[in-house]
């Protein structure tokens, strides 16, 4: 099933036509059986919608045994990263038109992680690297009464990575990652970033230690990867590279 | 079926229930239950700041930000939580920085402040820098900020795991309670969404933290998962709901989508257009035009569209212009915005306007509480080991429309207030004993949805409540729309006992969950409508074109809403007759509306004027 424009219902000149979509889906579901397999659905979708409009059509009007996580819908809360068209990706940022809705529009889980069911994986192996780097503020001394100062150059330092959303589409887009599973993973390591390059910290040596660890930042391959499958735009590689620079320099 | 015990359970990951969570567990064994993981919690989509008087770019001072709280609530704030509200904001603000908030800054190195709309110096005298911010992902910050906190105290989570019920130790939905008699909250009853198993938490202290309820309409910034379920539990199992009909409808949605365009974007020198071009506000407010608050230009959009001058092919949005700003200054100002229109819209606000219409964003009604988060089961008394704390909440700090920037402040200082009030009281108490067997109103519940027979989907359901709530009972209001929601409600209510599932299994079942979803939710505009229909004067977010002016002399009160058997009394606490006298009897039950006395302190009821 190909796209097709409808041709009786012309759209008002600016409006992007509706059209009609084959949404190939992998299908997981240990209740029923062991293998996973792919299933077609054609939706009719309209210009601005999303691969999240897709699957929810699927599920509200056709199949309610879809399964797969999205909560605020655009961009922010990190649920329905899954891997589009062989890439990681929001589906609440996806448009449907962008993404070549002529052919079918594969949708999986994300690479690397436990399947649950359909696009469903255990984020629990993520979540547990991410609270091994001490993703948290560490300070000496009393506590001020005010706030603590920071300048404006220092906060700059480390913005980018403070807008990690935790959606895992970097981890699991990584080649390293995905033939092992111990690999702290971009994710940690970018927010591993976020703290070392915090001018209010003083943890950055317990996380380079953490990070140097044979399963730390040296397995990065720079394949950047990560950085393509970010939906908050943040540099992860960059990132990556500069916590190894770091852990040589000790200069953070 | 698997049972905890905890000194304290906390139900909800946003950002009260981790300001909870961290009081709580440094004096009580806590655990956080949660429908998300935490980060996936909604305080995550705030954009704008969390005011706060510090004073750090000009003068200004709490008593200012408290009465600009309470007549930005058109006089409905009680005015002592407010007074609490703008005075713990300062302590607030500065936790969240010695948690790691990454704020932006002055050039001195303080926390940057910023304008934001109903805030002023010296009472109305001119607009004030109050906002503390981070970006325009202040609330993003927020809640990385406390989980990461939480991971730092090591708190204990339930993730994905739906709280699907309350348990008390009196029925409040059949019980009369005597004088001085206690009522004890005593557990929840979960639902682990990844296993399909149910789970009792025991617990001396329960915090609600669940969020809001936007989902009952159509056209909202809010998440998918924002079902009003706590709210719904606590209406179910007899408590009151507060203030219910107050919804704010932010002006500035993304067209169709609803997502939200911070008011920075009118602050920054965007204007409001009709499909005429027309920069209407001018003539809804002439002296502060596009400014002016969410209220009024919600209202004055809703009317250009009424009237046949929206834009786009079906006439049905107005425009946001900012085109005649500097690309610069708006990548500087206004990320966030241009990145959402581009990606949702396909519009390039540097030479396009962004079409957008009112979404529901806010309610300001709730779990009644007073200032220490305490559950009200009537006017008076609480029920003892029961908490509630952010949207789900009613304190009542916004009245009947809420300032921005208020919300990010409410959950940090009453999260936290009730994560000590919960953890103090934990101290002394004793668990309850629970009931024989506490799951028996759950399984039955999941077990006949499951086991329906082929019937209505639940989206269909769904959706024709959220197209009935934005049709007649969104920014405009009268008592036929009004009354034109609550029989399609019931129309509804009815084929929801026929809707079904598809999906019967046990493991991530979350089309059996959406429809018990479905369920919070026709719950609430049913009482969200009734409450409306028995207010009969504008004010605030709640506007009746059949009685456009405010009524301080019979409606300054609270609505309480208490769902009741049939056979029990028409009149609830705080009945008026004539004015909170309504009575709605569905199958089975019926919505009795009374009221509760408003705290005023030290400022009169006044003209609301900007």
């Amino acid at each position: 099933m190909t796209a097709t424009l409808e041709a009786d219902a012309p759209a008002p000149a600016g409006e992007i036509p509706s059209f009609t979509v084959t949404m190939r889906v992998r299908r997981f579901n240990p209740e029923v059986s062991e293998e996973a397999t792919w299933e077609d659905f054609t939706v009719e979708a309209h210009g601005t919608d999303r691969v999240l409009d897709a699957l929810h059509k699927i599920k509200w009007d056709m199949d309610g045994s879809l399964t797969f996580r999205r909560s605020c819908a655009h961009g922010i809360c990190g649920s329905d990263a899954m891997r589009i068209n062989g890439r990681n990706r929001l589906a609440c940022k996806t448009l449907l038109k962008d993404v070549n809705p002529d052919k079918p529009i594969t949708v999986e889980p994300i690479k690397g992680l436990p399947v649950v069911k359909d696009l469903v994986v255990d984020m629990e192996p993520f979540f547990a690297s991410y609270r091994e780097i001490m993703p948290f503020l560490i300070t000496t001394g009393n506590e001020p009464s005010k706030e603590r100062y920071q300048s404006p150059e220092d906060r700059a330092r480390f913005d980018d990575t403070t807008k990690c959303i935790l959606c895992a589409a970097c981890t699991s887009s990584c080649p390293v990652f995905w033939t092992d599973g111990q690999y702290f993973g971009p994710a940690a390591i970018v927010n591993a970033h976020r703290f070392i390059f915090d001018s209010r910290d003083e943890g950055g040596s317990q996380r380079l230690e953490i990070l140097n660890d044979k399963e730390g930042v040296w397995r990065c391959r720079t394949t950047f990867n990560c950085t393509e499958a970010c939906p908050r735009g943040i540099e992860v590689t960059k990132a990556i590279q500069e916590v190894k620079r770091a852990m040589i320099t000790r200069a953070f | 079926m698997q049972t905890h015990q905890y000194d304290v359970v906390i139900v909800g990951a946003g950002g009260a229930g981790m300001r909870a969570a961290l009081e709580s567990s440094k004096e009580a064994r806590t655990a956080v239950i949660s429908k998300l993981y935490p980060t996936r919690s909604h305080t995550g989509a705030a954009q704008g700041g969390m005011a706060a008087a510090l004073a750090n770019v000009e003068d200004d001072n709490w008593e200012w930000h408290t009465f600009d709280t309470v007549k930005g609530g058109d006089y409905l704030v009680d005015q002592d939580a407010a007074e609490i509200l703008a005075k713990e904001a300062i302590e607030s603000v500065l936790d969240l920085e010695r948690m790691g908030l990454p704020f932006n800054r002055t050039p001195e190195g303080k926390i940057d402040q910023r304008r934001f709309g109903g805030h002023t110096r010296d009472h109305g005298q001119s607009a004030v820098r109050r906002a503390c911010y981070a970006a325009d992902r202040t609330g993003h910050m927020i809640l990385q900020t406390l989980y990461q906190n939480c991971v730092k105290q090591d708190v204990e989570f339930f993730n994905e795991f739906y709280v699907l019920d309350l348990i008390t130790d009196h029925d409040l939905t059949t019980e009369q309670i005597a004088e001085g008699e206690e009522v004890n909250a005593t557990g929840v009853v979960a639902y682990d969404l990844a296993t399909g198993e149910i789970h009792v938490f025991q617990a001396k202290a329960i915090i609600f933290a669940t969020g809001g309820a936007g989902k009952i309409f159509k056209t909202t910034s809010n998440a998918h998962t924002l079902t009003g379920d706590g709210m719904a539990l606590a209406y179910r199992r007899g408590l009151p709901l507060e203030d219910m009909e107050f919804f704010q409808f932010h002006p500035t949605g993304l067209a169709g989508l609803g997502i939200l365009l911070s008011e920075a974007a009118r602050g920054e020198g965007g204007i409001l257009r009709n499909s005429e071009g027309e920069r209407f506000m001018e003539r809804y407010a002439p002296t502060i035009k596009d400014l002016a608050p969410r209220d009024i230009v919600a209202r004055s959009m809703a009317n250009e569209v009424r009237e046949g001058r929206g834009a786009g092919p079906n006439k049905d949005y107005v425009l946001l212009d900012l085109t005649h700003l500097e690309p610069a200054h708006i990548d500087a100002k206004l990320p966030d915005i241009t990145e959402f229109a581009r990606t949702y819209l396909g519009i390039e606000p540097y030479t396009e306007p962004v079409p957008v219409y009112p979404t529901a964003h806010y309610a300001m009604g709730g779990v009644p509480t007073n200032v220490k988060g305490e559950v009200l089961r009537d006017g008076v008394n609480v029920v003892k080991g029961l908490y509630a704390a952010g949207e789900v909440a009613c304190v009542s700090v916004h009245g009947s429309n809420r300032l921005g920037t208020n919300s990010l402040l409410d959950i940090n200082v009453f999260g936290k207030r009730s994560g000590r009030a919960a953890a103090e009281y934990a101290r002394t108490a004793s668990f309850h004993e629970l009931p024989e067997d506490p799951t028996v109103r759950v399984i039955a519940q999941l077990d006949e949805m499951r086991n329906r027979p082929d019937g209505e989907r639940v989206a269909d359901i769904r959706k024709a409540l959220q197209e009935t709530m934005d049709l007649n009972a969104q920014v405009f209001r009268t008592g036929d729309s009004l009354n034109e929601a609550l029989a399609d409600i019931r129309e509804l209510q009815k084929r929801y006992r026929n809707a079904s599932v598809q999906d019967k299994g046990k493991l991530f079942n979350t089309d059996l969950l959406e429809a018990i979803e479905l369920g919070f939710l026709l719950d609430i505009a049913e009482v969200t409508v009734v409450a409306a229909i028995n207010r009969k004067e504008s004010r605030g977010g709640h506007y009746r074109e059949d009685y456009p002016n405010r009524d301080d002399a019979h409606y300054m009160l609270h609505t309480m809403a208490y769902r009741r058997p049939p056979e029990a009394s028409d009149q609830a606490e705080g009945h008026i007759e004539g004015y909170f006298d309504h009575v709605e009897e569905f199958d089975g039950y019926k919505v009795v509306l009374g009221s509760k006395p408003v705290i005023q302190t030290r400022y009169e009821p006044m003209e609301r004027k900007y």
